[in-house]
């Protein structure tokens, strides 16, 4: 597809008139999704999908559209061109927009990360082999995802990877279960039974007799999968620095009070991991790292072309971080279930929201397998209870210690289309956690 | 350009049909604007036009399905191969044997309303109204981030079976807002207009329906009043939740319980399971003698009021919960096939790319006798509740917590003063049973959910609830850090 958008791209660039500048974005994906039940196929089918989004600036006037590309490069002209046209009529009709700014300084970047991926039936097979005998749901998603961008001043840019996900739950009853991921850009069919016999092993654990606890302040382990749910609802304005310049972070007591996390704590957007495209809004190419929090001190906030014109700053990236990633701490995560001693060993959050955003209070749910621990021991599975505390007590003033070992969590978004974020994290030992309900 | 493709899409469908035991076609066009004023300056402009269809395949038992964007006739007939090719792979191991699903061969149409349409008034003067807004929003210095916006869609669906099947449907649908944020250091206060709830089929007459031109002042002036007001008292109490909360409730602990893909396992993996089972259904006491919940796809203003389903299903209104007692789930054709119950038209796809799943269309709340001041009088200690704000909820959809942005205390039957970070807490096994009063059709409102994620992958889907104020005894209610 990268042949078709840049021929696509000169095509409208050889459009666009005197004092305007244009720039256009290409998104697309070749993936094919097996929704699994009771180790059955619930769905199966393909997506095949190319979008093409234009903006057009004529001085400090501006205006955007997208429209889907059909692949036939005669149809995929007139389409753009039809919305080229739309712009240039409503650029006309916008005020000028002070916070206007897009990248002048062409700048061509060029991924293709290699792959060997099976065919997805291939990997269905593997799938429902896996699961054969018990209760398994879940999904596998594989294919290309492509992104690129060209603007009218020269530059060319183009990332295209392919991957599989799979990600699934086996069910032991009612909702105790094992979650379990296994993604990546070429088949490891040795690693994938190991993957999947190790959770066969924990459904036995979740298959004890579960436990209730009541309300009440517990020590936790969270597991990397937790902590990713806790990042999630953070990445919601936690980092952006439009959030915290207008009040509205729930990090901001951290900016305009000076408050810490444990020294810990630091956090990063690694642009440069290779993962994530290189290239953003307005053809900005990210910078390397962006150091967000560092030993418990907020650093810098992401800020988008549009935030860095408003507040005189320069763009860093998107204010949504696509490559999060955490220092790991000293303890071994093989000795995690020691370090807990006794207390909630959760291997899943969900569901979290604030309670008090200013004063970053959270809520959300333990999910699937979340244990009660005794002296270093799984006791049992505990039915599910609802945390309610800050991040400044949880990844703060209690925070014990952090794995040493970092896990890397694909993001398996596939909102529109799938997504190629992730996060890289530790697991996470607290003193404390406040369970409500 | 969308109305333009479909006749050369219809007709290369009606050529290409493979010899299979069901196949269809569901074409997808919308074209989306939305427009914001943030600090009185006009936000980018952004419009999108999104084609593309999916085929369908049911064929010895077996069942797929293949998406694409490209509708030209060549890209229509490798959709089709490659949807027969995964109904071949999936025969004999699908959840269900395909063979003994009858999908409908419906025929029709259906237009929503759109008594005003968008492009009746011209982009600048959409821009002027919202900047007319933004200007009243900022009224205070502590008033320092606000807002307005409009965002509109337009969308037209064919749906077409090899057997002759053809419902062609077209909605519109507009949603207002208006955000105000007032702050203090490092507090702060947000307000909204209805937070995303205030949103349905129509063109611009949906703005006069919520009163968007007369809401600014109010928006601002309860932010203000929010940043200096106490939090809400923690205890149990009464609790007085106005429509724009109702939404949310009934969404997340009726709504979605009760879908029928969650109960048969589907979602287990992500969007969660129900507490919720299929021999529950007719003999459970969901809640109160007062509670009576219909799917109602009829209500032509409504966000989700549709014709028929996007698996060709005639969508009529049913009741799901009645006087209390619940009655049946939502469950489209495939999971009515796979429980053995009865169900309600309601398998729906967010888009041409997603496959159709158990949705809740348009659930409502019916009215009951009372006014909002019978019920504040009715109460000796309480709380009254508007906007959501933040919601959390187990992945059985029983232990919940749900958060506003205004809250008023009430007091021997009279509402006092402002309340900040109300919150509360319950578990809808057990919360609808408390409802002791139902607002009367005075304080109803109807309105809608435009981005409800669910499924894998994943889809964003706008639903709607209609419900007046209502009032539950003896709720866990408390405030802020």
């Amino acid at each position: 597809m990268q042949d078709a958008f840049f021929e696509l791209a000169d095509d409208l660039m050889r459009r666009i008139g005197a004092g305007e500048v244009l720039l256009a974005g290409f998104s697309g994906e070749r993936s094919d999704f097996v929704r699994f039940n009771r180790a059955l196929v619930r769905q199966a089918g393909s997506v095949e999908q190319r979008w093409l989004r234009l903006e057009l600036i004529r001085g400090m006037r501006h205006a955007s559209g997208a429209c889907v590309l059909t692949g036939s490069a005669e149809t995929d002209r007139a389409r753009a061109a039809d919305v080229l046209a739309q712009l240039r009529q409503c650029v006309d009709s916008v005020p000028e927009d002070p916070y206007l700014m897009y990248n002048a300084q062409p700048r061509n970047t060029h991924q293709v990360r290699p792959s060997a991926l099976p065919e997805s039936r291939a990997i269905a097979e593997a799938v429902l082999s896996a699961g054969a005998g018990t209760d398994l749901v879940g999904i596998l998603a594989c294919g290309e995802v492509l992104a690129g961008f060209a603007n009218s001043l020269g530059q060319r840019n183009w990332f295209q990877t392919a991957s599989f996900h799979i990600d699934w739950c086996l069910y032991h009853a009612g909702d105790k279960a094992v979650k379990t991921t296994f993604a990546g850009d070429r088949w490891d069919d040795t690693a994938f039974q190991r993957t999947a016999a190790a959770a066969r092993e924990q459904l036995a654990m979740v298959a004890l007799p579960p436990k209730n606890i009541p309300p009440g302040r517990y020590r936790a382990y969270l597991a990397p999968a937790a902590l990713r749910e806790i990042m999630s609802l953070l990445c919601w304005g936690g980092f952006s620095v439009k959030a915290h310049r207008t009040m509205t972070s729930s990090l901001v007591r951290m900016t305009a009070e000076q408050v810490r996390l444990a020294p810990s704590v630091t956090l990063r957007e690694h642009g440069a991991s290779g993962l994530v495209p290189l290239f953003y809004s307005g053809g900005y190419v990210r910078p390397p790292v962006v150091a967000i929090i560092e030993k418990g001190q907020f650093r810098q906030a992401l800020c988008s072309p549009r935030s860095a014109k408003e507040y005189g700053l320069e763009p860093n990236g998107p204010e949504y971080p696509q490559a999060l990633e955490m220092d790991g701490g000293d303890l071994p995560s093989s000795e995690t279930l020691q370090a807990l001693d006794t207390g909630v060993y959760i291997g899943n959050l969900w569901y979290l929201n604030y309670s008090d955003r200013p004063a970053c209070r959270i809520t959300g749910m333990t999910r699937f397998a979340t244990f009660w621990v005794e002296h270093g021991r799984i006791v049992a599975p505990i039915n599910v209870m609802r945390f309610d505390d800050t991040i400044y007590r949880m990844l703060g003033e209690k925070l014990a210690r952090l794995t040493s070992e970092c896990e890397l969590l694909p993001d398996n978004d596939t909102y529109g289309g799938r997504s190629t974020d992730y996060m890289r994290l530790p697991g996470a030992l607290v003193e404390e956690i406040s369970f409500t309900l | 350009m969308t109305t333009s493709l479909l006749p050369g899409v219809e007709s290369e469908f009606r050529r290409a049909v493979p010899r299979v035991r069901f196949c269809s076609l569901r074409v997808y066009c919308r074209r989306d604007e939305s427009l914001a004023v943030r600090q009185d300056v006009p936000e980018p402009l952004y419009r999108s036009e999104n084609v593309g269809a999916m085929i369908t395949v049911f064929d010895r038992g077996g069942m797929g399905y293949a998406a694409t964007s490209d509708i030209t006739p060549e890209g229509l007939r490798r959709a089709i191969q490659r949807a027969v090719e995964w109904a071949r792979l999936t025969a004999g191991r699908c959840v269900v044997d395909s063979d003994l699903i009858a999908m409908p061969e419906p025929t029709g149409e259906y237009q929503g309303p759109d008594k005003v349409p968008w492009t009746s008034s011209s982009l600048r003067d959409k821009l002027d109204l919202l900047m007319e807004q933004s200007r009243r929003l900022k009224a205070a210095d502590a008033i320092v981030d606000w807002a307005a916006g409009l965002w509109h869609s337009e969308i037209e669906t064919l749906y077409l079976t090899g057997g002759g099947g053809r419902v062609h449907q077209s909605f519109h649908l507009t949603g207002p807002s208006l955000r105000a944020t007032a702050a203090r250091g490092a507090r702060s206060q947000t307000r909204t207009f209805g937070g995303h709830a205030f949103c349905q089929q129509g063109g611009l007459e949906v703005l006069e329906t919520f009163g968007f031109g007369s809401a600014a002042e109010r928006i601002s002036a309860e932010a203000l009043q929010l940043l200096d007001a106490p939090d809400c008292p923690q205890g149990r109490m009464d609790l007085l939740l106005a429509p724009d909360q109702m939404v949310l409730q009934i969404h997340e602990s009726i709504g979605h319980p009760l879908e029928m893909d969650r109960i048969l396992g589907d979602e287990r993996n992500f969007a969660g399971t129900s507490f919720v089972t299929l021999d529950m259904l007719g003999n459970y006491r969901y809640g109160s003698d007062l509670l009576n919940v219909a799917f109602d796809p009829t209500r032509p203003e409504q966000l989700a009021s549709y014709g028929w389903d996007d698996e060709g299903a005639r969508a009529q209104k049913v009741y799901l919960i009645r006087n209390g007692l619940l009655l049946r789930a939502m469950g489209g054709v495939i999971s009515q096939t796979r429980s053995g119950r009865s169900g309600t038209a309601n398998s729906r796809a967010d888009t041409w790319n997603r496959p159709p799943i158990d949705r809740m269309a348009n659930l409502n709340l019916e009215p009951g006798a009372g006014t909002l001041e019978d019920m504040i009088a009715s109460v000796e200690r309480g709380v009254y509740m508007e906007t959501n704000n933040s919601w959390s909820i187990d992945d059985s959809r029983n232990k919940f917590q749900f958060g506003c942005e205004f809250g008023r205390l009430i007091e021997d039957g009279e509402l006092k003063g402002v309340v900040k970070n109300p919150n509360y807490r319950g578990i809808s096994a057990v919360f609808w049973r408390s409802l002791r009063a139902v607002g009367d059709a005075s304080t109803m409102k109807v309105m809608g959910t435009p981005n409800c994620g669910k499924g894998e992958p994943n889809q964003i889907m706008f639903v709607a609830h209609a419900s007046p104020a209502c009032l539950f005894s003896d709720v866990e209610v408390f405030g802020g850090a």
